[in-house]
């Protein structure tokens, strides 16, 4: 009896009983099936509620196609300059010591903790008929709330950490030794960076920027505050979902949802091939003799 | 006082770049966010502090505040939990799918929240899949407070799945077995060795998802039906008072949620923190 008893708690010592291993499983799998495959599989069966067909006529109106170009113009504008911002902040907080550094950090941080509300609303008390720059703007016929130019800028509040936080742990973790030595052997600081840096971030850097283009083309809150709602100008593809929506358009509304889902779920895919080949380079280095020392696999969540 | 003591760290910087990419980053950071922000500060100075107050404690913006706090805590405590035991089932079992499962737990951060939002309406209406299936028991889960709950756990999902799930594969089983050997039983080792290992991720998790809950907008307004004093969220308020020209009430509302936002930032912040000390110490 003492025999079985040690044997079966030996065994036990990292895993749970049978039964309870199948409860937990069923609970975990049965909250992801509710709140994430549901929702995702009813955006595509209510785009074709009432046909393929009727749903392919939604995205062809003009409508719909000046609100995806919108889209694409918003986040062609707001990833590449949000890229050069990560990379910049990434260098100095990652490569230096210096004081207030992690007051910086924080305040990189700070716009994904802003509802996506007050992020618009800021840029309508700067730029719009009240605001500081309102009358400037007014005198010299230049529109930047309820334009393309607000649009755009509120895009680029609420994308504003992405690439940077994934950049930031990454350049820490692999330290400055390469780059000196670099430096050392007569490298120019751009030649340092081409050559040395951007190889070792790269999978950050697509992580981040898939992450940070998949917001800016979904953003929803902060730009509804500041576009204005003019149809076939300055809406953009959420935006235009929300009118379809709104109309009761149900068909069409889903029809362009369902281009966004898969915008998510192209996004998904892309990230997790990311995370495999950032494994398998982590791996590669590892097996590396040691002078090449290992790095931390940091893959920091958004 | 400690530079005192230690010789200069870093004579000369051998990098290059320092102060064009700290230049850079204060010249973006200041342009993009901080002076955008203090617009909004300055704009509170132009009320009196009597105006402020009346502004952010109307009845109506109260009842805002208690929904948005109150729906977002179910939500986060929700979100905790679950979050927990997916983190749990991905990291120590393995089943079929196990890999798509894992990829599929940040959708709520690649779907666009109003697609969300539209989508979560349509499953809980009561001509929806989920929702036909419940209206004969009188459950209502959209156009209402619950409406608002279920958007803010779909929202806040990943944050502590994904807080969690690092810590939880580092965690080193030999403490588990220890704790068996010396007699203890799963539920013992869980509370005891695992879990105190977890807890500042679980709690950063929670933080960071409550913080998304309560700024939340385009996932929530769709389901909650919007009804004044009952089921409007706090950032419909600052969109309300902004449709009607109301720009000073609508900037006093928001500096609350910005105050809000600061506070909870910090934090998480300091969570972190904690985490890594917890876990530099285990280590």
């Amino acid at each position: 009896m003492s025999n079985t008893r040690t044997q079966r708690t030996a065994k036990a010592g990292t895993t749970e009983p049978t039964w309870v291993k199948w409860t937990l499983l069923s609970i975990a799998l049965g909250f992801i099936f509710l709140f994430l495959v549901l929702p995702l599989a009813a955006v595509f069966t209510e785009a074709l509620r009432k046909g393929g067909g009727a749903a392919f006529e939604a995205l062809k109106e003009p409508d719909a196609w000046s609100a995806i170009r919108l889209t694409l113009i918003t986040a062609a504008i707001a990833v590449p300059l949000n890229l050069v911002f990560g990379i910049a902040a990434a260098w100095c907080i990652a490569k230096y010591e210096f004081r207030g550094k992690a007051f910086l950090t924080t305040l990189v941080d700070l716009p994904f903790s802003v509802s996506p509300v007050v992020a618009g609303l800021v840029y309508v008390l700067m730029f719009g008929a009240q605001g500081w720059f309102g009358p400037w703007l007014q005198a010299h016929d230049i529109k930047i709330v309820f334009a393309i130019p607000g649009i755009v800028l509120a895009t680029i509040f609420v994308t504003f950490p992405f690439i940077a936080r994934e950049l930031i742990p990454l350049m820490q973790a692999q330290g400055t030794e390469e780059e000196q030595a670099a430096i050392v052997l007569g490298a120019t600081g751009w030649q340092t960076f081409w050559h040395v840096t951007l190889p070792n971030i790269k999978w950050g850097l697509v992580y981040g920027v898939i992450l940070c283009n998949a917001r800016a083309m979904g953003e929803f809150g902060a730009v509804s505050v500041v576009s204005g709602h003019i149809r076939g100008q300055t809406n953009t593809v959420p935006l235009h979902v929300e009118i379809l929506y709104n109309e009761y358009q149900s068909v069409a509304a889903f029809a362009v949802a369902s281009l966004l889902a898969l915008l998510a779920l192209v996004t998904l895919v892309i990230k997790q091939v990311v995370e495999w080949r950032f494994e398998r380079d982590q791996k590669a280095a590892a097996e590396l003799p040691p002078e090449r020392p290992l790095t931390n696999p940091v893959a920091a969540q958004a | 006082m400690s530079t005192l003591s230690i010789p200069r760290r870093t004579p000369k910087r051998v990098l290059p770049g320092f102060k064009l990419t700290l230049g850079y980053t204060l010249l973006y950071l200041s342009v993009i966010v901080l002076i955008p922000l203090s617009a909004l500060i300055f704009k509170t100075f132009t009320l009196t502090w009597d105006q402020f107050v009346l502004a952010v404690s109307s009845p109506r913006v109260m009842a805002s505040y208690r929904l948005t706090f109150g729906a977002s805590l179910i939500a986060a405590t929700v979100n905790a939990v679950f979050g927990l035991l997916v983190a749990w089932v991905l990291v120590r079992y393995q089943f079929p799918g196990k890999k798509i499962i894992d990829a599929l737990v940040d959708l709520p951060f690649a779907l666009p929240t109003a697609v969300a939002g539209i989508s979560l309406t349509a499953l809980l209406a009561s001509n929806g899949w989920v929702g036909s299936l419940l209206e004969p028991y009188g459950v209502q889960l959209a156009f209402n407070r619950n409406g608002v709950v279920i958007a803010l756990i779909f929202i806040g999902l990943p944050f502590v799945v994904r807080t969690v799930q690092p810590v939880l594969e580092d965690a080193e089983k030999e403490l588990e077995e220890a704790a068996t050997c010396l007699g203890a039983t799963r539920l013992q080792t869980f509370w005891h060795v695992i879990f105190p290992t977890i807890a500042p991720a679980l709690l950063t998790g929670f933080a960071m998802a409550f913080a998304r809950a309560i700024g939340e907008y385009g996932s929530v307004i769709f389901i909650a039906g919007n009804m004044p004093m009952i089921s409007e969220i706090t950032p419909l308020i600052i969109i309300g008072k902004l449709e009607q020209y109301d720009y000073a009430g609508a900037t006093a509302v928001a500096v609350v949620l910005l105050v809000i936002s600061f506070a909870l930032l910090l934090v998480i912040n300091a969570l972190q923190a904690w985490q890594r000390r917890r876990n530099g110490a285990s280590s």
